[in-house]
């Protein structure tokens, strides 16, 4: 049984619960893009540049403590299902999932720390912590850099910074990512006004997934876009210390004013979620995210007491497409996957329904 | 037929105006062609349509020359990255500047200089990492067409290049 088995039993720690502000703030990332000096960008690297690229960064890895507790894995020896399971973990892109040729990740056992190789560029490395805690993550990520930096030449250019296949990227090279739940500012509608704050302040709001996915069941993703012209220290303070203290405590008052003026409203949403995934016969994974948010905004709120934010995060990520398909031992079309999703919530919430 | 030209009273007018008057009041004026020409209401044909002409060719020729731009390390073209979104090698920020600089300053904020994390080792000059990518790429080509021989040149002068004096 491979790492990646053991891994779908778990879920990630990002998802192992705690963590400052995690009432709201679900989970913490950094990400920093490098290119490997005297090599073109993966456009127009070849077969054998690429092998290069993927052996000299797991070379150079492998010689730091990055590569303890780590496994190495290698995309073309991994099968869809696998690599589609590390998505839903947070662990790899989308992108790099369904890409083609040399490329893999050196991913850590505690799945805090994974580093994308030849995805967009050849090197993206990343770091995860449940909740908001990014300058931890910020001291780690550089570390991490610097280890690798000793012993491998970045493509670096004092006028723009660190060099990176697409100029959106330029610079510091830096991606700072929060999850956040927002149930009760989509409840209240205040919602839409606070996301165009944030696109006003040119920040990209986004779904679970990441770019091009859709904000399903309250769930956000924000993170800053300019690389250029600020420092990392600047990005990572003005969202630890500004922007998410500021949605976080929006969302804090929608949820305090829900309580106070709405609290039928909002009971009769967390328990029609608890009834429905209980009791459902099939279910879709949006459906599923959608009702599982508002369980969580119930237990979170404490107007449900009867399962802990451990199993709701256990639940959320097991049943999640490859997640699912992996612990049901075979492979599942999107119909019979509903009904084992709904099956699965029904023995782990619904008793003897 | 409509009303002759009101100034030569010789040819059917083509071009009719409103002119407002400062008292507010309206003229209506019925020109033909020629007079309309004389009097610098329109441009003469031949002129208009040739210095169109030349300004279209001469801005056509100015973006294919950008569109041809290309990175001598890497070989991709302006047009091939503005097409795919994504740079062929690090020389291109050089090449491309000038065309790149609004680019990234839209993206940026404003931005167009790093401001941050610098590497340890940034000294290394731009020109050796340049050879290796244009090295590797020989290499790359080499492998594919069999030819161990010239890649067993090419990997000694990679090995050279990239274990030499900075």
């Amino acid at each position: 049984m491979g790492p990646i088995d053991e891994m779908a039993k778990t879920t990630g720690a990002w998802l192992r619960s705690g963590g400052p502000m995690s009432d709201v703030v679900i989970s913490s990332r950094i990400r920093l893009a490098r290119n490997v000096k005297g090599f073109p960008f993966l456009a127009k690297a070849g077969e054998t540049e690429r092998k290069e690229i993927f052996r000299t960064l797991t070379d150079r890895i492998s010689e730091t403590d990055i590569a303890k507790d780590s496994v190495i894995i290698d995309f073309e020896e991994l099968s869809a299902l696998d690599r589609e399971l590390l998505v839903e973990r947070h662990l790899i892109s989308r992108q790099h999932a369904e890409g083609e040729g040399s490329r893999g990740a050196v991913i850590s056992l505690r799945e805090d720390r994974s580093l994308m190789i030849n995805e967009e560029d050849h090197l993206r490395i990343q770091v995860l912590a449940s909740g908001l805690q990014l300058d931890a993550l910020w001291k780690e990520i550089n570390r991490i850099d610097d280890l690798i930096e000793a012993g491998i030449e970045y493509a670096f250019d004092p006028r723009f910074g660190y060099l990176t296949a697409c100029p959106t990227n330029v610079g510091t090279g830096i991606r700072v990512s929060v999850m956040l739940h927002l149930p009760a500012m989509k409840l209240t509608q205040e919602i839409e006004r606070v996301l165009r704050a944030a696109r006003d302040m040119r920040l990209a709001v986004r779904g679970l997934y990441g770019e091009g996915t859709e904000a399903i069941g309250d769930f956000f993703q924000v993170s800053n876009q300019t690389t250029l012209g600020k420092s990392e220290e600047e990005v990572v303070r003005e969202f630890a210390e500004d922007i998410i203290p500021q949605i976080v405590d929006y969302e804090l008052r929608a949820r305090e004013t829900l309580a106070a003026e709405r609290a039928y409203q909002l009971d009769d949403k967390v328990w029609r979620a608890v009834g429905i995934l209980g009791n459902a016969r099939s279910m879709s994974a949006e459906e599923s995210l959608f009702l599982l948010s508002h369980v969580r905004m119930g237990v979170h709120m404490g107007r449900y007491k009867a399962v802990d934010m451990g199993l709701l995060n256990e639940l959320f990520l097991q049943t999640q497409p490859a997640h699912l398909q992996k612990l049901h031992g075979s492979p599942l079309d999107g119909e019979s996957r509903s009904i084992v999703r709904a099956e699965y919530f029904r023995r782990r919430l619904g008793g003897n329904n | 037929m409509g009303i002759l030209c009101q100034h030569c009273h010789q040819v059917p007018a083509t071009v009719h105006l409103t002119d407002v008057l400062p008292s507010g009041e309206k003229r209506e004026r019925h020109l033909c062609e020629a007079c309309a020409q004389n009097e610098g209401l329109l441009l003469k044909p031949q002129e208009g349509i040739t210095s169109i002409l030349e300004k279209f060719v001469k801005h056509g020729a100015s973006v294919q020359q950008t569109a041809k731009l290309q990175c001598p390390e890497c070989g991709i073209s302006w047009r091939e990255f503005r097409s795919q979104g994504v740079l062929g090698c690090p020389h291109d920020y050089e090449v491309f500047a000038e065309h790149l600089v609004p680019l990234i300053e839209r993206a940026h904020e404003g931005a167009s200089t790093h401001v941050g994390k610098v590497p340890a080792s940034s000294g290394v000059s731009a020109k050796r990492q340049a050879r290796l990518v244009q090295l590797r790429r020989e290499l790359a080509q080499a492998v594919e067409r069999e030819d161990y021989e010239r890649a067993a040149q090419l990997r000694d002068e990679i090995k050279a290049v990239e274990d030499g004096p900075n």
